[in-house]
């Protein structure tokens, strides 16, 4: 699929073969025959290895750098806290896997007994290899990563995005189509050029009828450790994401503020939250654990009233 | 030259209007990419740069547009392409959101974003009939539209193009660089955070940069600190260290570390020219340095 014509209607578009475009694609005859067009065998088979995963849970972001894979990584530490409580977190990003670092990770997959990993990161011999993919390909391991991982009984599958709206975040929503996926934790920072793509983003999630927990505001002010004053180093000139989620009707799960240690116990691979457990930061954090797992609950007994009903 | 608006209609339904198909092909725009480099709209544009990273929400498009702000003080004329179809921010930070595209007969006229046209700007924002519509296209689609923009837009005369990118190693870059090859660019700017999460990622983009052949310049460390501006105590919010050592390990050039500046980010969203509002700024002797060190490079490549 690596010479794909210069308008290509897609592989699953309704003209896919048909049109003028398509003389001379090889898979020609193939999107003609309406093979494209039917559904992959593999959103089935998914669907049966998410039997044994309770919820899903995917953290997303129009905008890169505002923190998912910090939120993700401190999201499976603080539900992993519960020893009785199994939960996986799989890093789709496949060009900039950040898990295994945030995580301590090297090559073993398993943080603590009840939280294991996968991400492209334990893929790769060396920290300098670059994935240097096509979509096709990306989503070929997203689908593999889904269907061909033993995630065994998991309470909690957290899924790490890049940012973006593209082959990544089409590929997982499509795949666990069938899986049900409870919801996306939005993350941004306060400023507009993020609000602007996050924007983007909770579009897509209602295009693709994905529920939205809530939002996320990371790096919301930073104390100085020496005067303790505030400052907004990423000011909220249209009003953060206070005022995104009122115009949208979204819940404001929170706000976590800057502290310049998440950022070095994210490099050191450690949980920032058992670091500094009394930062507010950490304090942040927790509180919007226990309502994304409120969320959770909430949502599953909704579905256990109907399934009895 | 005729101009006309094109209806862009949903982002879905974008490449199927395209220049190329409602206006006559330019002279030189049809065969092999070879042919490319003597004609075409890139003919014009004395050097490329492209403004790249591994990682996202390190700074990239506040860097090009800086970059671009400070080459048009040094008298030069700019262009920016912005290829991050998903998260195009550029044409906010020059307050030219909403505006028009127009076609000529080369092609797409660029958004001039002053009276004087020294900075032109071309970015998926503007083909969106609403800017918070996503842009949800996979691979083929996105290479489709990149290497429209980078042969279709009619830059003209111009002596620098910033391009900027989204993060990744995927698809936009390298269908951007598969179509800027003929017109030999001049290297990439690799942007990173001096913490060790966005080193890890940068890595792997100057792998990148050296699998496919491109001259990396150098790296830019972004964020770097945080003066506060109560007691002007400095901290390293992100980290630290890490720029300078990634461009050791890589054996590039180090081109200097830019501290945050919240005031650099505010000017941005309001669509302010930092360079000339906020000379004192923290920022400001980073950003020139590493302009300067960009035109002496372009005047080593043209001698």
């Amino acid at each position: 699929m690596e010479e794909v014509p210069h308008d290509c209607p897609g592989a699953d578009s309704a003209q896919a073969g048909r049109v003028a475009s398509c003389q001379g694609c090889p898979n020609q005859l193939l999107c003609a025959s309406g093979a494209g067009a039917a559904p992959d065998p593999a959103i089935e088979e998914i669907k049966e290895k998410m039997k044994t995963v309770k919820h899903k849970i995917l953290v997303l972001s129009g905008k890169g750098g505002v923190g998912k894979s910090t939120f993700s990584a401190h999201l499976a530490h603080g539900l992993a806290e519960d020893e009785n409580t199994q939960i996986a977190l799989l890093d789709i990003d496949i060009c900039g896997p950040s898990i295994p670092k945030i995580m301590g990770l090297e090559g073993e997959q398993y943080v603590e007994d009840n939280l294991g990993v996968m991400s492209v990161g334990f893929l790769l011999s060396s920290p300098d290899d670059a994935v240097i993919w096509r979509g096709p390909k990306k989503n070929g391991m997203i689908k593999q990563f889904l269907r061909d991982v033993d995630w065994g009984e998991v309470d909690y599958l957290i899924v790490d995005t890049p940012p973006g709206t593209s082959d990544e975040h089409l590929s997982v929503v499509q795949y666990l189509a069938a899986a049900h996926i409870d919801g996306a934790v939005i993350i941004t920072t306060p400023q507009e050029v993020a609000l602007q793509d996050v924007r983007k983003e909770i579009s897509f999630c209602r295009k693709v009828k994905l529920p939205i927990i809530g939002v996320v505001e990371n790096m919301s002010g930073f104390i100085c450790p020496k005067c303790k004053k505030e400052s907004q180093i990423f000011p909220p000139t249209t009003g953060g994401a206070e005022v995104m989620c009122q115009e949208l009707k979204l819940p404001l799960l929170g706000r976590v503020p800057l502290d310049p240690h998440i950022g070095k116990s994210c490099d050191k691979g450690q949980s920032f939250m058992s670091e500094a457990p009394d930062s507010p930061a950490t304090l942040a954090y927790r509180s919007i654990i226990q309502k994304i797992q409120e969320f959770c609950s909430l949502h599953q007994s909704k579905e256990e009233n109907l399934l009895s009903s | 030259m005729t101009a006309h608006s094109p209806t862009w209609g949903s982002p879905d339904t974008l490449v199927g209007s395209t220049p190329a198909s409602s206006g006559p092909t330019p002279r030189g725009m049809q065969g092999q990419h070879g042919k490319y480099s003597e004609c075409g709209n890139l003919a014009g544009v004395r050097h490329i740069i492209l403004i790249l990273s591994g990682k996202g929400g390190v700074g990239k498009s506040t860097i090009s547009t800086e970059l671009a702000l400070a080459l048009r003080h040094a008298g030069k004329k700019v262009g920016i392409l912005d290829v991050d179809l998903c998260g195009p921010s550029i044409p906010r930070m020059l307050q030219v959101q909403g505006r028009a595209v127009h076609q000529c007969d080369s092609g797409w006229v660029p958004v001039f974003v002053d009276q004087e046209q020294s900075i032109a700007l071309m970015s998926v924002g503007f083909l969106l009939e609403k800017p918070d519509e996503a842009v949800v296209w996979r691979g083929p689609k996105k290479n489709a539209l990149i290497k429209q923009f980078v042969s279709d837009v009619a830059w003209g005369e111009l002596d620098y193009l910033v391009v900027d990118t989204p993060p990744g190693t995927s698809d936009e870059h390298i269908a951007t660089l598969e179509a800027l090859r003929p017109y030999k660019p001049l290297g990439a700017l690799v942007v990173t955070t001096p913490q060790a999460v966005s080193v890890g990622d940068v890595r792997r983009e100057l792998t990148f940069c050296r699998k496919t052949g491109l001259q990396v310049m150098g790296v830019v460390e972004n964020m770097s600190s945080f003066v506060c501006p109560h007691c002007a105590e400095c901290t390293n919010v992100f980290s630290r260290g890490g720029g300078e050592e990634l461009a050791r390990h890589a054996g590039v050039p180090f081109l200097g570390s830019v501290p945050l500046d919240p005031e650099l980010t505010r000017s941005l969203e309001e669509g302010r020219d930092f360079i000339q509002e906020f000379p004192k700024s923290p920022a400001f002797p980073a950003l020139i340095s590493i302009t300067q060190k960009i035109l002496d490079r372009a005047l080593a490549q043209l001698s």
